[in-house]
């Protein structure tokens, strides 16, 4: 039977354990981390060392337990509380032992007999989680056969028609003039340096609606034609792909890095 | 490819399917295959010769409780192992024992497993039986408070080799001498 615990209290091993199960308050909290509560505990106490249920001094222990409470107040109450209800148990099965039994219900159970029952059910769970955690598990022990497949996707980008890009690009202008300011400069445009700084935003981003181009810095018109502009060049050389789920839903673009990109990249 | 036409060719269907799924196919799965060109009992007689055919191989078909699926022979786990050395730290004895009453003791609320116990049900070790999806809840008891019952998932029985709960350890195996009153 496996019921070997490593329970140190002050560095000794808990071989011998205190007939009274007087445990050094400072121990406690040691001492509970290797019970898993007190039905754990009293099995331990009986198949380990042969104690009998009725042998322990019941008001000694009980007053310990009480100095145990306060302490635990501040720790673990509720495993404190666990503990008290095992004692008033114990308490009242010796007390209801002692009484002389009335010749009429001669018949009454064994007042341990509850108990031993619980005793035994958790013995036997506890095993049977013994016996779960030595079963090989998936991710443990055994490994599931995963080979690698290339999933391809039946996704067909719908094509952006003409019409619709323009209407994309006349939303763009409409808002630029929500917010536009009269202002007059010298600005020299390069088509060029825009398609770079799209396809740098796409490489970054990945997947860009095609509203977000034209936020930002851009509000003077020439620069928003020139951004405008850009896009159409990048599409035109195959360098990015415009792709819409359906009719009138955002238009997206993205960097086309299976063909000729991949190669600057 | 053309639609398979013999056993071979449909053996191999299979093969690809399950080698890549990464986790259990079932039999309805497997059906998809063929497009509705197949009989069940003669995809499990495919599986069954598929089995055979491993045999000398370092993978083994086997079943669980949601379907069939491909893992490595037990005498690689060692070694596979190595890839992993952080693995995840066994759990806690309190996880195995509530884990353990669910599943042998199923469907239980949380006052039966305190009952089995003695000791408050923490609610982190459900929790993490619950992020395992090794446990769920299947209903209430109809008593005040209506509380949860929880049982154990396929998913549970998948990840322990195991096709039904029945294969689990009988709980007899686990009774120990009487305690002497």
């Amino acid at each position: 039977m496996q019921l070997n615990l490593d329970a140190r209290v002050y560095g000794e091993a808990l071989t011998e354990l205190p007939h009274d199960l007087y445990i050094p308050p400072d121990a406690l909290e040691v001492y509970l981390e290797a019970f898993e509560g007190p039905l754990d505990l009293l099995l331990y106490l009986i198949r380990k060392h042969n104690l009998d249920i009725l042998d322990i001094p019941m008001a000694q222990l009980t007053a310990q337990y009480m100095v145990y409470v306060e302490k635990m107040k501040v720790i673990k109450l509720e495993l404190a509380a666990d503990y008290l209800l095992m004692s008033a148990m114990l308490i009242e099965i010796k007390s209801r032992m002692l009484l002389p039994k009335p010749a009429e219900i001669a018949e009454e159970d064994d007042p341990r007999a509850e108990l031993v029952r619980r005793l035994m059910e958790y013995e036997a769970i506890k095993l049977a989680a013994q016996r779960l955690d030595a079963m090989p598990k998936v991710g443990e022990e055994i490994s599931v056969a995963a080979a690698y497949y290339q999933h391809i996707a039946e996704t067909k980008p719908i094509e952006v028609s003409l019409d619709e890009l323009v209407e994309a690009w006349r939303n763009v202008l409409k808002r630029a003039k929500l917010n536009s300011h009269h202002k007059i400069g010298k600005q020299e445009l390069s088509v060029r340096e825009h398609m770079s700084q799209i396809l740098r935003r796409l490489k970054a981003d990945g997947l860009v609606e095609f509203s977000a181009l034209f936020d930002g810095e851009i509000e003077v018109l020439a620069k928003l034609v020139v951004n405008f502009l850009a896009i159409l060049e990048l599409a035109k050389e195959g360098l990015i792909r415009i792709t819409q789920q359906q009719a009138f839903s955002p238009i997206y673009l993205q960097a086309n890095l299976g063909e000729s990109l991949s190669e600057q990249i | 490819m053309k639609e398979p036409d013999n056993i071979t060719e449909m053996k191999q269907v299979l093969e690809a399917a399950l080698l890549t799924a990464g986790q259990p196919l079932s039999l309805d799965d497997m059906l998809k295959l063929f497009a509705g060109r197949m009989e069940r009992t003669t995809l499990r007689m495919l599986l069954d010769e598929l089995k055979q055919d491993w045999q000398e191989k370092t993978l083994e078909l086997v079943q669980v409780a949601t379907g069939y699926r491909f893992q490595a022979k037990p005498q690689f786990s060692e070694f596979i192992a190595r890839l992993n050395p952080e693995r995840q730290s066994k759990y806690s004895r309190a996880v195995m024992e509530t884990l353990a009453i669910i599943a042998y003791r199923q469907p239980v609320t949380r006052g039966d497993i305190e009952q089995i116990r003695g000791v408050a049900v923490n609610p982190n070790v459900m929790r993490q039986l619950q992020e395992r999806d090794w446990i769920d809840v299947v209903g209430e008891r109809e008593v005040p408070g209506r509380p949860s019952l929880y049982a154990t998932t396929k998913h549970f029985l998948d990840d322990l080799n195991l096709r039904s709960l029945a294969e689990l350890p009988a709980m007899d195996d686990f009774a120990q001498t009487e305690i002497p009153l």
